[in-house]
C-alpha cells in the first residue's frame, strides 16, 4: 500500500472586522507544531502611494494619515519630514517640540492598546481592561491639543497646524503623572506574574540573526536584541535635545517584546514631559511657497518601528512617486522565522507579539483535507486561553482580583 | 564606523557604480546599472551590514528606477543604491532575496504594480494584485492614469 502523507493547513484570516488591515495567514501544521507559514495580504489595498500622485503637496498629509489609524501622526510627519528635506526648509523650533510631543503620547497610546489586546488574547481580560482604561486620559490629551483623538491632522510641510497652548501645558503634565502611576502599577502586575513567566517567556522567538536578515523594526527588532531606533540615530523633530534611552533586550521571546513596550511607555511619558518643560516660545509655522525639483527621505519612529518615506519632485505642485512603508510590511514576514516549530496555541501571541496592525485571529479556522471546518475563531482562542489556565493550575496561582489593586 | 570611514568604505564598490551622490552626511545615493545592483546590494548589506530598508520603483521617463534604500544606523546614514533598468520593453534585474529574505515581499509588489521582473526569485506569485487582475496592466506605470486604476479595480 502506498503510504500517503497527510498535511494539515491552519487558515488563518483572511478578514478582521476591527481592523483595517486584512491578512491571510496559511500554517502547515504537524500534529501540535507549525512546519510552515505561508502569508496573503492585500485584500484591502487602496493605492495610497498612487492617490498621493494627484494631490497636491499640502493635501497629502490628510491621505497618508489615513494609512492607518493608530500611526496617523507618524506617516505624516515622515511625509513632511521627505518634502522639507527636498525643499530645504527648516520648520520654526515650537513646531519640532509640538510635533515630539504629538508623536510621543502616540506612542503610549499605541503601546498601551497592545498590552491590552495581548492580555486579551491569552485569556488575561483584566489587563485587557485596565490598559485600555488607562489608555483614554491619553486620547483625551491629544484631542485636548489636536482636536481629534485619532488623525490628528496636525503636521504640515514647514510646520504644525495646532499650537500646544501654554495655559493646557500644567493639565497635560498632572494627567501624566496619573497616566505614569497607573502604568507603573500595570507594569508591575505584567512583569511579576509568575503565570505570565511561564506562558510568554521562551515563546515565539525572533533570534538576533533572524531580526536582521528580515530587517525588521522597531519592538520587534529591540526585543531581539537589536538596539536600533531612529529618533536616536537619525534625530529629527525634537529628539536630539532630549534625554532617553533606548530599552533593548536579547531574548527576542514574546515576553521580550511586552518588556521592551512598556519600559518604552515610560520613555514616552519622559520625552512628553521634558518637551513641556522645554517648549520654546515663537511661531509653528513657516511659509513655504514652492516645491523645488528634487528627492527627499523622510523616516520616522512609528510605535510599530520605522516608518519609511521617500517622495520625489519635478517642481509641479504634486509629488511625481511618493512610496510609503509601514513598519509591519518587514515586521510581519518575519512571522516566516518566530513561528516555525511553534504551539498552534501560541501562534495567536506569536503574531499579534509583532503588533501588527492587527487582524484575522478571530477569523480562526482549521480546515483539515477535505476543506471541511473542524475549528473555528473562537476555538482557537479558547485554546490559547485554556493554555493559560493549565499554567496558572500547575503553577498554583491564585486568580488576580482588581480589589488587590 | 564614522561618516569619514563609512565613505571610504564605499568608494571600495567605485568600480560598479556610474557615480556616488552625496546629499548630505545623512543621504547618500549610488547610482549604478541594473546589471550591477545584485553586486552593489550584496556589499551593503553583507559587509558594510548596513540594514535594509524598501526599495521605490519609479517610472521614469526613459527607464525603470529602482531605488533600494538602507540604514547604516551607526550614523543613521541613509544609502540608497538607484539602479537603471534602461530596457523599457522587457525590464528585468536580479533578485535580491536570495541573500536578503526581507526583499521578498517588495520584490513581488514590484513585479505586481511596475512589471518589473525579478530573475532568480524564489516565489515569484503575484503579492497586491488579486488573481483576477489583467496580466499586462501594471497600474503604477505613468500610462495609467488614477482613474483607470480605479475603473480596472471594479
Amino acid at each position: 500500500m502506498k503510504e500517503t502523507v497527510r498535511k494539515s493547513v491552519l487558515a488563518v484570516g483572511p478578514f478582521h472586522p476591527l481592523q483595517e488591515e486584512m491578512e491571510f495567514f496559511q500554517l502547515t501544521i504537524d500534529g501540535e507544531k507549525v512546519t510552515d507559514i505561508d502569508v496573503r495580504l492585500s485584500y484591502n489595498h487602496r493605492g495610497i502611494e498612487k492617490i498621493s500622485e494627484s494631490l497636491q503637496f499640502d493635501q497629502v498629509p490628510f491621505l497618508v494619515s489615513r494609512v492607518c489609524g493608530i500611526c496617523s501622526a507618524s506617516h505624516p510627519l515622515a511625509y513632511v519630514q521627505a518634502v522639507e528635506e527636498l525643499a530645504g526648509v527648516k520648520p520654526p523650533e515650537r513646531a519640532l517640540y509640538v510635533r515630539t510631543i504629538i508623536n510621543e503620547l502616540e506612542r503610549i497610546h499605541s503601546h498601551l492598546l497592545w498590552v491590552g489586546l495581548a492580555g486579551h488574547f491569552i485569556g488575561y481580560d483584566t489587563v485587557f481592561m485596565w490598559a485600555w482604561k488607562y489608555r483614554e486620559p491619553v486620547l483625551d490629551l491629544l484631542e485636548e491639543i489636536s482636536g481629534n483623538r485619532n488623525q490628528y491632522g496636525n503636521v504640515r510641510v514647514g510646520g504644525c497646524r495646532e499650537n500646544v497652548p501654554n495655559e493646557t501645558i500644567p493639565k497635560i503634565l498632572k494627567e501624566l503623572d496619573k497616566i505614569e502611576k497607573k502604568t507603573e502599577m500595570l507594569t508591575k502586575a505584567v512583569l511579576d506574574d509568575p503565570v505570565l513567566h511561564a506562558r510568554l517567556k521562551g515563546v515565539g522567538i525572533l533570534k538576533k540573526e533572524d531580526a536582521i536578515k528580515y530587517a525588521v523594526t522597531g519592538p520587534t527588532a529591540r526585543g531581539s536584541g537589536v538596539a536600533i531606533d531612529v529618533r536616536r540615530d537619525d534625530p529629527y523633530a525634537a529628539y536630539g535635545e532630549l534625554d532617553w534611552n533606548v530599552i533593548s533586550q536579547p531574548e527576542g521571546d514574546v515576553f521580550a517584546k511586552a518588556v521592551v513596550r512598556l519600559l518604552e511607555t515610560f520613555e514616552s511619558i519622559k520625552i512628553v514631559r521634558q518637551a513641556l518643560k522645554k517648549l520654546p516660545e515663537g511661531p509653528i509655522t513657516t511659509e513655504v511657497k514652492q516645491i523645488p525639483p528634487g528627492e527627499g527621505i523622510g523616516h520616522v519612529e512609528a510605535p510599530r518601528g520605522e516608518t519609511f518615506h521617500y517622495v520625489r519632485s519635478d517642481g509641479g505642485n504634486r509629488p511625481v512617486r511618493h512610496k510609503i512603508r509601514a513598519p509591519s510590511y518587514v515586521n510581519v514576514p518575519s512571522f516566516k522565522a518566530s513561528c516555525i516549530g511553534q504551539d498552534i496555541a501560541d501562534v495567536t501571541i506569536t503574531l499579534a507579539a509583532v503588533d501588527p496592525c492587527y487582524s484575522c485571529t478571530e477569523r480562526l479556522a482549521t480546515v483539515d483535507r477535505h476543506g471541511s471546518i473542524t475549528h473555528d475563531g473562537e476555538a482557537l482562542l479558547q485554546l490559547s486561553r485554556e493554555k493559560t489556565q493549565r499554567i496558572k493550575k500547575d503553577i498554583g496561582a491564585t486568580e488576580l482580583k482588581l480589589e488587590d489593586f | 564606523m564614522n561618516h569619514q570611514e563609512l565613505n571610504n568604505r564605499l568608494s571600495e564598490i567605485k568600480n560598479k557604480l556610474i557615480s556616488i551622490e552625496q546629499k548630505s552626511d545623512k543621504r547618500i545615493f549610488l547610482l549604478c546599472e541594473a546589471e550591477n545592483s545584485y553586486a552593489v546590494n550584496k556589499f551593503l548589506f553583507e559587509d558594510v551590514k548596513a540594514r535594509f530598508c524598501i526599495v521605490t520603483g519609479i517610472d521614469s521617463d526613459d527607464c525603470f528606477e529602482l531605488l533600494y534604500h538602507y540604514s547604516y544606523d551607526q550614523t543613521g546614514c541613509v544609502i540608497t543604491i538607484k539602479a537603471f533598468i534602461r530596457d523599457r520593453k522587457n525590464p528585468a534585474i536580479e533578485s535580491i532575496t536570495p541573500f536578503l529574505p526581507a526583499a521578498e515581499w517588495i520584490e513581488r509588489e514590484i513585479h505586481d504594480i511596475l512589471g518589473i521582473d525579478f530573475r532568480n526569485h524564489p516565489n515569484m506569485r503575484r503579492l497586491i494584485l488579486s488573481d483576477d487582475w489583467p496580466d499586462g496592466v501594471y497600474p503604477l506605470r505613468k500610462d495609467v492614469s488614477p482613474n483607470e486604476a480605479k475603473e480596472l479595480k471594479k
